[in-house]
């Protein structure tokens, strides 16, 4: 047990105790026995006046796959994109609390939400890659805003970022073909190679196979377990079965809440909560 | 056999629908009958030549003149009017929230229900003189060596036409335009956002550039309106005729296709200049025509094929 307990002085007495950081680790994600890549504490997340998320405290360790399960309207997307302040962009949606990467509140008011998703890449449930983009514009894309020139460098990237994506040696004839004519799970694997174009430390993945074949999903998932190599890898998942082949940890969300969560096998096999039962033997969800 | 109600009222919507297409076929018979006696006496002169004289005793028509007026004073209005409308769109689609967005889209399409013969009395009691004072003179006193703004700074010209014709387009233009912006899907942005665009490099590098055809549709629409419109351009152009008609400076009268037609028809004492004019109208209406299909095939394939789910 040795996490550091983030002592902020902008928080208040009954805040601190609301986030028992701890205690928290303990019983929900087993023995922490190295500091959280990423951490929410507190958070909460509205629509309008909708509260989807209520409070959540939770650590996503470094360089593993954590799968975040639930039925549908748990508000397991709600949080994968609080992870990355994607959700303050749909309209009227908003944030409170705190997320923490490396122990610095990516919600502290001077930090740029840009910077953080520069940080902490996504990939989205269909696969979306630039239509007016060719494959290799798709992936250089980011590294473009960056100020990045074209060139050896930028075409070096672009080919690893591709071969780390599992699709090098499909594309690498029709680089210049636009991103939507591969396949669709050539596309999610463009979107992965995107992702991993800009260096990331953080992948968030909402339920990136849900629109993909089984051949397809197979090898997104083996890419999950690699890329945990370089990469934390959280990933939104209504298949009960593929948190149980990628995930190390997994957490279960009801209602805008966390359940429990923990290392994978354990809580499959040992569920503590009965609801958590109750939804991996399909008695609801 | 029995004549049910869905046949009759088959046969009664069949007969309205195809009403428009019989005035359409009506209207361009007219006029290509009309000008059949000026063609023949023109020839190929009458969209070649710049002489424009009514009088019987030396009839010449050249509507050349006419021609370049219409499509100069339309360039201005689409140069000037369309980074306008698409600020206004991508404002309304990209950046506003909802309790912006609907009154100012509202505002915004009352400019389209402005008669044009209004936007004509602003112009020339109002506008022109602003036009004068702090664009024409300015323009001809520092950048008069270029031909362009030579002349006579005065106000009645191809610049306040044009002017006027750009903020006669905004409401089409912008309205179409955020609908196509509104169109693109929210995923691409989405991607975008989530390799570290900030809103406005998702606005200028993804959004816009995914519904680039649609935008060029809707300023060829613009185009279509700028190209027709006759009243407002009647009143602020100055009117010349013949060669002074030629637009080679923005600080010069001149006169559209439309407007040589609003302005002098009346005067037409002989049926050989009454067919002149109407052979005008035929090249406005051909001109007309082919701007608006171009647009209507360009604006529907974009939002039919590329934008997926447009209610």
């Amino acid at each position: 047990m040795n996490v550091e307990k983030r002592e902020d002085p902008g928080m208040s007495e009954q805040e601190r105790q609301r986030a028992p950081t701890d205690e928290f680790a303990m019983n929900t994600t087993g023995s922490m026995d190295v500091a959280p890549k990423l951490q929410s504490e507190g958070l909460r997340a509205f629509f309008g006046k909708n509260e989807a998320l209520h409070g959540i405290d939770f650590s996503i360790r470094p360089n593993k796959v954590t799968a975040i399960i639930g039925p549908s309207g748990c508000g397991k997307s709600t949080f994968l994109r609080c992870l990355n302040r994607m959700h303050e962009l749909t309209p009227g949606a908003k944030a409170s609390g705190q997320v923490l990467l490396d122990g610095g509140n990516i919600y502290a008011p001077k930090i740029d939400p840009v910077l953080v998703r520069r940080r902490i890449g996504m990939v989205f449930q269909k696969p979306n890659p630039f239509p007016t983009m060719d494959i290799y514009d798709n992936v250089a894309a980011g590294l473009k805003l960056t100020g990045m020139k074209k060139g050896k460098n930028l075409d070096d990237i672009v080919k690893n970022s591709l071969q780390q994506a599992s699709l090098w040696d499909e594309v690498k004839d029709e680089l210049h073909k636009p991103g939507t004519s591969i396949s669709g799970g050539q596309q999610q694997r463009l979107c992965i190679a995107r992702t991993i174009a800009m260096q990331p430390e953080v992948i968030l993945m909402d339920e990136p196979c849900s629109a993909l074949d089984p051949i397809a999903t197979s090898k997104v998932e083996e890419l999950m377990v690699q890329l945990k190599g370089t990469y934390t890898v959280v990933v939104v998942t209504h298949n009960m079965q593929q948190a149980a082949r990628v995930a190390d940890f997994t957490a279960f969300f009801y209602l805008g809440k966390l359940i429990e969560s923990g290392p994978t096998a354990s809580l499959f096999e040992k569920p503590r909560e009965e609801l958590t039962e109750r939804y991996l033997t399909g008695r609801f969800g | 056999m029995k004549i049910s109600g869905d046949r009759i009222f088959n046969v009664v919507s069949a007969v309205v629908a195809a009403t428009a297409a019989v005035i359409l076929a009506i209207t361009a018979y007219t006029l290509a009958t009309g000008s059949a006696p000026i063609l023949q006496k023109e020839g190929l002169s009458f969209f070649t030549g710049i002489m424009w004289n009514p009088n019987p005793a030396h009839e010449v028509f050249g509507a050349l003149p006419y021609l370049e007026g219409t499509l100069v004073t339309s360039a201005i209005a689409l140069i000037i009017g369309v980074p306008l409308s698409l600020g206004i769109a991508i404002f309304l689609s990209e950046m506003s929230p909802a309790t912006v967005r609907v009154p100012i889209s509202y505002l915004v399409e009352l400019l389209a229900a402005v008669p044009s013969v209004i936007y004509g009395l602003w112009g020339l009691f109002v506008f022109r003189f602003y036009v004068k004072d702090y664009l024409e003179i300015p323009l001809n006193k520092y950048l008069g060596w270029i031909p362009a703004f030579k002349g006579t700074p005065y106000g009645l010209d191809v610049l306040t036409a044009g002017l006027i014709l750009a903020i006669m387009i905004i409401p089409t233009v912008s309205s179409i335009s955020r609908e196509v912006l509104r169109a693109v899907p929210n995923p691409i942005r989405e991607g975008a956002y989530s390799i570290g665009a900030t809103r406005w490099e998702v606005v200028s590098k993804w959004v816009v550039s995914y519904g680039r055809s649609g935008i060029f549709g809707a300023a060829i629409l613009g185009l279509g309106r700028a190209v027709g419109e006759t009243m407002a351009v009647t009143m602020v152009i100055g009117n010349s005729v013949g060669p002074d008609a030629i637009p080679t400076s923005l600080l010069k009268p001149s006169q559209t296709m439309a407007s040589l037609i609003a302005s002098n028809v009346r005067d037409a004492s002989d049926p050989l200049s009454f067919s002149a004019y109407i052979g005008v109208g035929l090249m406005l209406l051909i001109l007309g025509l082919s701007i608006n299909v171009i647009a209507q095939v360009m604006v529907t394939r974009l939002l039919k094929v590329k934008g997926g789910a447009v209610e």
